[in-house]
């Protein structure tokens, strides 16, 4: 029987996969990496692709698609953690900005915010008033 | 037989209320059993990178990450407080609130400037209501949360960080024990502690790094934050959908306790109105 290695395909929502590949091929960002067991210590991004296991006594590769992540390498454990969302730093950038744009935009509006709120609850109390007269009323009716 | 109607109006409607309840009960334990699953589906990612970040951590002595290092001062704090987007949950939001607002009192207290980042509909208004420095907020995420919306929040904090304009980020959020039992917990979330990231073993040895170290190691700490952020948020979705189980089941019982209660009242003014009759009835008959 060949060599294998364990691996696993993580991702932050789900495991992906899990068991005993004799070879894995992953889209590195320096170029495809082909990870055979016993492979040294190895930390590196993977590009979005796909990750290729071949398991033994199995003829076909198994497929799984990443959209980016890390790979790990020990020599005897192989990680992959996936993304689960389309990463890059002008992406992330990009939410980040929209995040502070919206907490900045509800601060200044915190004033407007203030005075509906206020509003609301002044318009609460009145209605609440006009219960209580209405029932103090009725019973001299 | 006076109130007899108004006695009935009411039963009609403590039982509406009872059927909304019990309705609310079934959707939060359908949706509680989900919202656990998704927890422990998030565990193996949580694991591993948490192994791998600890071997990062003793690994590789010359670059040392700032998300690393211990500051000697810290002046501000920035807080992820995670909440839910509904109420109707019992005390949940309340309790972490609480906690998290004693804490901000104590940092006060020391003279920290704190920043809070509110993830939930609750905690925002909360927030935004004491007028807190909301840094980043994120609502609306749903029933199934992804990592991908958190980036954006997450980011804002980390960058504050590294930007140094805060010194420390906590999260506060309810850890899902069992379905009856929620803690609130406020842990460190910057810089990583040493305590969270024990060697896995005493080996010395280190990673090939491609293409260079310092860029895989930053990459893979904000993962870490991130995969620590969104356990949190599923552990708090668990807790919230188990909270308003449990409070929506104890709101059924108190109205069916309700319903018994008004059933017996409308019973006894009933029987007291047809006892007043027949007596009626028969003192007319003697006067006859």
């Amino acid at each position: 029987m060949a060599l294998t290695v364990h691996v696993d395909v993580v991702s932050a929502e789900k495991s992906l996969f899990s068991g005993l590949v004799e070879v894995v091929i992953a889209p590195g960002q320096m170029g495809e990496l082909g990870i055979y067991p016993r492979h040294a210590p190895l930390l590196t991004r993977i590009k979005p692709g796909s990750v290729r296991l071949k398991l033994p006594n199995q003829e076909q590769e198994e497929l799984i698609y990443v959209s980016g992540g890390m790979l790990e390498v020990q020599p005897n454990v192989v990680t992959i953690l996936a993304d689960t969302a389309i990463r890059g730093a002008d992406l992330d950038e990009a939410r980040a900005l929209e995040v502070k744009r919206a907490a900045e935009e509800a601060m200044q509006n915190r004033a407007s915010d203030m005075d509906y709120a206020q509003a609301q609850a002044e318009l609460i109390e009145a209605v609440a008033q006009l219960q209580a007269i209405q029932k103090l009323r009725k019973p001299s009716h | 037989m006076a109130g007899s109607k108004e006695i009935r109006a009411k039963i009609k409607s403590v039982e509406n209320t009872r059927k909304i309840t019990r309705a609310m009960e079934m959707v939060a334990a359908s949706k509680m059993r989900k919202a656990q699953e998704r927890m422990r589906a998030a565990r193996p990612y949580a694991e591993k990178i948490r192994q791998v970040c600890s071997h990062l951590a003793h690994a590789h002595p010359e670059y040392k990450h700032p998300f690393l290092v211990k500051r000697d001062a810290i002046k501000n704090v920035g807080m992820i407080v995670i909440t839910s987007d509904k109420g109707l949950c019992g005390g949940l939001n309340t309790n972490v609130l609480r906690l998290v607002v004693n804490r901000m009192k104590e940092w006060e207290g020391e003279g920290k400037g704190i920043s809070v980042c509110p993830i939930g509909n609750k905690g925002y208004g909360f927030m935004s209501r004491v007028g807190a420095e909301v840094k980043s907020h994120l609502t609306g995420l749903g029933d199934t949360p992804h990592v991908e919306k958190l980036i954006g929040a997450v980011k804002v904090m980390l960058d504050a960080y590294v930007a140094g304009e805060v010194d420390a980020i906590y999260i506060g959020y309810n850890r899902f024990i069992n379905t009856m039992k929620q803690e609130v917990t406020v842990e460190q979330l910057l810089p990583l502690s040493g305590e969270s990231l024990e060697p896995v073993s005493g080996a010395t040895w280190d990673y090939i790094y491609e293409p260079d170290a310092k860029e895989v190691v930053d990459e893979l700490l904000v993962r870490y934050i991130e995969s620590l952020v969104y356990n949190a948020v599923t552990e708090n979705m668990a807790s919230e959908q188990s909270a308003r189980m449990v409070a929506m089941k104890a709101a059924s019982d108190n109205a069916k306790s309700v319903i018994g209660e008004l059933k017996l009242v409308y019973n006894k003014a009933r029987q007291a109105a047809i006892t007043k009759e027949i007596s009626e009835i028969v003192g007319g008959a003697a006067a006859v």
